[in-house]
């Protein structure tokens, strides 16, 4: 069972890290202005970027 | 049929990641087309004080000296009347980035309904009216109306909330899906130099994975708006009706008391909070018989959140201060976290973003089922698997 165990975070743990703070990100502006909308900005960024890096990444 | 064609399973059992495929696979295809409208007409939405500002239909309120004085609300009640005789007073809104201005909604009868209603600016020191014409029509109204009910009123709004529990099932079961996919990939792989459809393959894992808390947040938030109405009729049930329980043998208000001093009396009895707008006797916000001033917080996070004070109409005495149920509170945190509007511009352009890549998802979802069924035709499992 170790191999399963060791596969799951393997496959999950950087989606695990961007969830979390794309969760912060949605929850920060909520708070106040200024450094929280920064927060968000980079929470929500930071999927924003990885997903267009490898769109537009070309062989 | 699982629609993709996993053949290797041997960590996850072959027939759960089926299951999980099958699930996957209906809940996205029946969604789709819906989703598909629901992020293509929410785009415009995102942007629209900014679309509204640039087509010149914000109205704009003229220079005058800072410290002008505001009229009252009565004499603003008054002001409206004269602007659209024959109508009622629905709803005065408040907006404290705007100051001088009271949004003023009114309608043939107070209880007449939301898309029959009129919505346009008051210049709070001096009376005059500003027509805002995308509050009442225009593109900027279609792309809404499709967005929140498809013009179809309630069963509409309750068509897409089930849409919406779909996208939410689809999401679910694609991060389950993840895993027997993703085993041997490096986080962000995008095979270019396979197949087409390998490379839409990783790039809808990537983008799906990666885009997750915000759709599900979205979606979410956009089911429990879509519910509105029924969460409305079950606040008016709950907490409204045995408040105004006393007034059911009044007899009919004739001529509600000035508005004048509303704002004053709210304030009096929810010290600390500010207005956001005022419910005319007889809207779905009020009864027959009281004014309903609805108060937010005053912090960033609890200016979603809105307590009622309803006011006797004719003698102007409180009722009540009316108890926030939980569902209430929902409903006013749903509308930011659905709307990306209160983190500025960034927020929004980031907010378009990830709108634009959903469209990429589903998109590259329905184009990875295609392919696969033409390739299951000739032969059921040809095995190409993830190496």
């Amino acid at each position: 069972m170790r191999p399963r165990q060791s596969n799951f975070w393997k496959v999950f743990s950087t989606p695990t890290v961007i969830a979390l703070l794309s969760a912060a990100g949605l929850f920060s502006a909520l708070l106040g202005d200024g450094v929280w909308d920064a927060l968000s900005w980079l929470g929500l960024g930071i999927p924003a970027i990885l997903a267009l890096r490898g769109l537009l990444q070309r062989r | 049929m699982d629609g993709f064609g996993i053949s290797e399973g041997y960590e996850m059992k072959s027939k759960t990641i089926r299951r999980w495929s099958f699930v996957h696979t209906w809940t996205s295809l029946i969604c789709t087309v819906f989703l598909l409208m629901l992020a293509l007409t929410g785009l415009p939405l995102i942007f629209h004080h900014e679309i509204d500002h640039l087509l010149g239909d914000a109205a704009e309120l003229k220079t005058m000296p800072a410290d002008t004085p505001l009229l009252n609300l009565q004499q603003l009640v008054q002001a409206a009347e004269k602007h659209r005789p024959g109508e009622v007073m629905q709803y005065f809104g408040f907006d404290e980035d705007e100051p001088n201005a009271a949004i003023t909604i009114m309608a043939a009868t107070a209880g007449t309904e939301p898309n029959s209603s009129h919505t346009f600016m008051l210049d709070a020191r001096t009376g005059e009216a500003l027509e805002m014409p995308s509050a009442n029509g225009g593109f900027m109204m279609i792309m809404l109306r499709l967005h929140v009910d498809m013009f179809a009123g309630l069963p509409g709004k309750l068509l897409l909330a089930f849409m919406g529990i779909l996208f939410v099932v689809a999401i679910v079961s694609g991060t389950v899906l993840y895993l027997p996919f993703m085993r041997r990939l490096k986080f962000a792989t995008v095979r270019q130099d396979k197949s087409t459809r390998l490379r839409w393959l990783d790039l809808h894992n990537l983008i799906g994975v990666v885009t997750l808390t915000w759709a599900l947040v979205v979606g979410v938030t956009g089911i429990i708006s879509a519910c509105a109405d029924l969460l409305i009729a079950a606040w008016r049930n709950d907490s409204l009706s045995a408040m105004v329980a006393p007034y059911r043998d009044a007899p009919p208000l004739t001529q509600p008391a000035p508005a004048t001093r509303l704002l004053d009396i709210a304030k009096e009895v929810a010290p600390g909070m500010q207005p956001d707008f005022i419910a005319f006797p007889g809207t779905r916000f009020s009864s027959e018989h009281h004014y309903a001033v609805f108060m937010k917080g005053s912090t960033h996070l609890t200016s979603h959140l809105l307590t009622p004070v309803l006011i006797d109409a004719s003698t102007l005495q409180v009722t009540a201060v009316a108890e926030r149920p939980w569902y209430m509170d929902a409903m006013g945190m749903s509308q930011p976290l659905h709307f990306g509007d209160y983190g500025g511009l960034p927020m929004k352009i980031l907010w378009a973003t990830l709108d634009g890549l959903t469209i990429i998802v589903l998109g590259s979802g329905v184009y990875l089922w295609v392919v696969r069924r033409k390739a299951a035709k000739p032969v059921f499992e040809n095995a190409e698997s993830p190496a």
